[in-house]
């Protein structure tokens, strides 16, 4: 094997290791998804410029491997169990909304200055990362079989056993999660606009 | 006319189904005077480029 592939597959191994884990939430079946990767790529006889492509290439093909994992667990766990979080909403809708419907006075959102310069950052990635841990793990799934998998609504009604209408409640308690937390550790901006 | 929460739904739905006329037409007029609403339709469109950069393995 080319030591400097091995060298690059090192160097990446932990970003695999952690897309796996944040999508799977079961450390075994991450490490399986990710040997399954490195093997893939070892056969592979692709060329790479840089490490950047040589990442994308690898996360295209732990995508594959996750997505296969999800739809064999699925059969086993789902409906039942994503159920379970549907109490999981940490009362933060309560906590965001008055009783009206309008946000409550500290919680209107703000505008998010230049993300486009956050997302430069590894330390944006961090607090990204810690967010959707953060996220309840049911939840997290359908969000991520939706953001990262590229399933639509229909397929993960299909995948997870759970109602169109139930799958967008889910979706939008996971955004109002991720973007909630988001605000608060690394958004934290200019004060509330109101309504 | 929409509730904030009833906005904030709509808006996650609108990454995920085509919105009718209806709801299409209340939700501009809600954001049109809603500067928090506004704030999060942006956050929603961040959160998804964010998702798509994280997706594909394009993080640095």
């Amino acid at each position: 094997m080319d030591p400097d592939r091995q060298t690059e597959l090192n160097a990446l191994r932990p970003d695999l290791l952690r897309f796996a884990r944040l999508q799977l939430r079961d450390a075994s079946a991450a490490e399986d998804a990710v040997q399954e990767t490195l093997l893939a790529a070892l056969q592979g006889s692709h060329r790479f410029e840089n490490r950047s492509s040589y990442k994308t290439w690898l996360i295209s093909i732990l995508r594959h491997k996750i997505i296969d994992i999800i739809r064999s667990q699925n059969r086993e766990i789902t409906a039942s169990s994503l159920a379970d979080d549907e109490d999981g909403d940490d009362g933060l809708t309560e906590t965001l909304f008055e009783r009206g419907g309008h946000w409550q006075r500290d919680a209107a959102p703000a505008r998010w200055a230049d993300p486009d310069a956050s997302f430069e950052q590894r330390q944006f990635w961090a607090v990204f990362e810690a967010c959707l841990d953060h996220l309840p793990a049911k939840t997290a799934r359908v969000f991520m079989m939706r953001e990262f998998l590229g399933f639509d609504t229909d397929e993960i009604c299909k995948e997870t056993g759970i109602s169109t209408s139930n799958c967008w409640v889910v979706l939008h308690r996971a955004r109002m999660g991720l973007r909630t937390c988001l605000e608060t550790k690394w958004f934290v901006g200019a004060g509330s606009p109101g309504c | 006319m929409l509730s904030c929460r009833e906005a904030t739904e709509l808006m996650s739905q609108e990454q995920d189904r085509p919105l009718t006329l209806r709801e299409r037409v209340g939700l501009r007029l809600h954001v049109l005077i809603c500067a928090a609403c506004t704030n999060y339709r942006q956050q929603m469109s961040v959160l998804r480029a964010a998702c798509r950069r994280f997706g594909s393995g394009g993080t640095p």
